[in-house]
């Protein structure tokens, strides 16, 4: 196992059991996210690869396998030990933003810090300090209903990087959004995974968003078809 | 942090469904309101009860035929002037027998006329019983012995026949029968809804001679001191058992009459309690059901909290919070539609209502119970959600 891993898993299944018949959705995925990485998980629909994001992110525990988040492993954690987990080391950005609707941008991205126990006087400090790395340092006391799209997915981004966690998971993050925008969330991301050190794992079936990625990871059938770095040109490699 | 958050969110649901929490809380709004209410009219009447009976003198045996129960009818009196004679025999002092014939009966003044008790007694009736006399003067002896048609009214009776006159002197017709009023009493008030000061005293003796009866209803006999009572009631019956062996009697003391009142009203309030204890059941059912309406459609946020950090337990307090918020509120609206009725009641009519600190804070205790109780299986599933299902969920 490597020391400066954020996470790595090995033979890592992942079995749902639908009315008593069991379906394997991961059948053995071995994959070590170092720190500071960027990184697109792409594959059709059903490939696995959004179970293998609930797992990388602590939101679900494998069947079998082995699984370090953090460079802890998850066995035999409690929903407890794994929520305390997931607020130290991951940092999520979703498709559909998921932002509180009737509490204030500042207050969606404070949220986190509450369950690491922080004052309200410190998270709100740290909130707005992240709003303003997003560039949404005049938008603090809005709603998200009085956010545009991109907007709220900067918003969904300064939550995600409250907590400084190690890893930040986004699935599908400009889904909902508009070629520019989701361009400009892209861009966001990239610049925060080098400025801040966090690792990026984007999920995507989106080829151009995946390309500019370094790292491109292929999901088929439960199984990594293929895992190449890419080039700054934004090539494949391999 | 988390607590302070979890009130928070809680407050904020609350506010966000502002007609369903309301309607949620009225449930507990009638549930508590009632329990307040009954227990409030519980402890008025049972006050009211007690003071009547400690007020009607001290170390008092009331003797009457039949039984004193729950379940047992009025029985019809048999007893008469010599068993009248026994009795003041047995506790060894004339002034410490009264004695009652009771009728209902019209009385009449001019054009004035009221439906009264009418009570054939003794002269000893203000020596037993605390009974002031407030113009002229009580029966004597010799009213007594002599049968003469004198007549001692009620302050109702008196205000109704001669409104600010003074009757005494005044002549009133009793069944169709003559009476000069010699005294009038002091008021003694309504009780239970029941106006104690519409009843006549005659002597005894004018009362069997005008409703053509030997029969005296019941006896009341006061003890020399409360060591003596019991042994005073035991002898009494016996013999007056011996004079009717087939006729049962009984000698009750006050602290007896005050046990059969306080089982009628216990079984009353017990009733009333846990038809008040159904409504609260069904407010908190009510609350069980909201909630988990409410589970259902957080469950959303619920995936992002758990997603965020937060743990089974933060969110399960989460709703915990907010089912006790809705009954708590609930509950103190109750307590204050609850204390606003009893004090309405107690001043517009006259049933009794006496507030207790203890009702009110039982009533708010049941409160967060309920909340705590019928909050738990939808705060539980909420905390058990599977953060991936819960974020997915529409």
């Amino acid at each position: 196992m490597t020391a400066d891993a954020a996470i790595e898993a090995i033979d890592v299944a992942r079995t749902y059991a639908l009315d008593g018949v069991s379906v394997p959705a991961l059948r053995g995925v071995s994959l070590t996210i170092a720190h500071g990485e960027h990184v697109a998980l792409v594959g059709p629909s059903g490939s696995g690869k959004s179970t293998l994001m609930h797992l990388l992110g602590g939101l679900d525990q494998p069947t079998s396998g082995r699984l370090r988040i953090g460079g802890r492993d998850v066995a035999g954690r409690t929903p407890a030990e794994m929520a305390h987990l997931r607020n130290a080391t991951i940092g999520f950005v979703f498709q559909s933003f998921h932002l509180l609707s009737r509490t204030s941008a500042l207050d969606n991205v404070a949220l986190p810090l509450v369950y690491r126990g922080m004052g309200a006087r410190e998270r709100r400090e740290r909130a707005a300090v992240m709003l303003e790395r997003v560039g949404l340092g005049h938008r603090v006391g809005h709603r998200p209903n009085q956010l545009s799209g991109g907007e709220q997915q900067r918003v969904a981004i300064a939550r995600a990087l409250v907590t400084e966690p190690a890893v930040l998971l986004a699935d599908e993050p400009t889904g909902n959004l508009d070629q520019t925008t989701g361009a400009a969330v892209l861009e966001l991301l990239e610049q925060l995974n080098t400025a801040e050190g966090v690792a990026v794992v984007l999920v995507t079936h989106d080829r151009e968003v995946a390309a500019r990625a370094r790292r491109q990871i292929t999901m088929r059938d439960g199984r990594i078809v293929s895992d190449t770095a890419v080039d700054e040109a934004g090539e494949a490699a391999g | 942090m988390r607590l302070a958050e979890a009130w928070r969110v809680a407050l904020d649901a609350l506010r966000a469904n502002r007609m369903r929490s309301g309607l949620t809380m009225l449930g507990m709004v009638i549930g508590v309101g009632a329990v307040v209410i009954l227990v409030a009219l519980g402890t008025g009447t049972k006050n009211e009860v007690q003071a009547q009976v400690e007020g009607l003198g001290s170390n008092l045996l009331l003797v009457v035929p039949g039984q004193v129960s729950l379940n047992a009818a009025p029985a019809v009196s048999r007893l008469d002037q010599s068993d009248l004679d026994a009795i003041i025999r047995i506790a060894g002092d004339r002034d410490r027998v009264a004695v009652s014939l009771t009728s209902g009966e019209n009385v009449r003044a001019g054009n004035e006329q009221v439906f009264t008790s009418l009570l054939g007694v003794l002269e000893t009736t203000p020596k037993v019983f605390l009974r002031d006399v407030r113009s002229g003067a009580y029966l004597t002896r010799t009213d007594v012995e002599t049968g003469r048609r004198v007549a001692v009214l009620g302050s109702t009776v008196a205000r109704t026949l001669f409104g600010e006159r003074d009757p005494v002197g005044q002549q009133v017709t009793i069944a169709g029968v003559r009476f000069r009023v010699i005294g009038v009493f002091a008021p003694l008030g309504q009780s239970l809804g029941v106006d104690r000061d519409n009843e006549v005293h005659i002597p005894l003796s004018t009362a069997q001679r005008l409703l053509a009866t030997k029969r005296v209803d019941a006896f009341a006999v006061k003890a020399p001191d409360a060591e003596t009572i019991d042994r005073l009631g035991r002898d009494i019956v016996a013999e007056l058992h011996r004079r009717h062996p087939d006729e049962e009697f009984s000698a009750v003391t006050q602290e007896q009459i005050l046990g059969v009142l306080g089982d009628i009203l216990g079984v009353l309030t017990a009733v009333l309690a846990a038809i008040a204890g159904i409504s609260l059941l069904v407010g908190g059912v009510g609350v069980s059901n909201i909630m988990l309406v409410s589970v259902r459609e957080r469950t959303r946020e619920i995936g992002l909290r758990m997603a965020l950090g937060a743990r089974p337990r933060d969110i399960g307090l989460q709703f915990l919070l907010e089912a006790v918020l809705l009954t708590t509120v609930g509950g103190l609206l109750g307590i204050a539609f609850g204390v606003g009725a009893s004090l309405a009641t107690a001043a517009l009519s006259p049933v009794p209502a006496a507030l207790t600190w203890w009702s009110i804070a039982l009533a708010f205790g049941v409160s967060c119970a309920v909340g705590i109780v019928f909050g738990v299986v939808p705060a539980q599933r909420a905390g058990r959600l599977d953060p991936v299902v819960a974020l997915r969920s529409e």
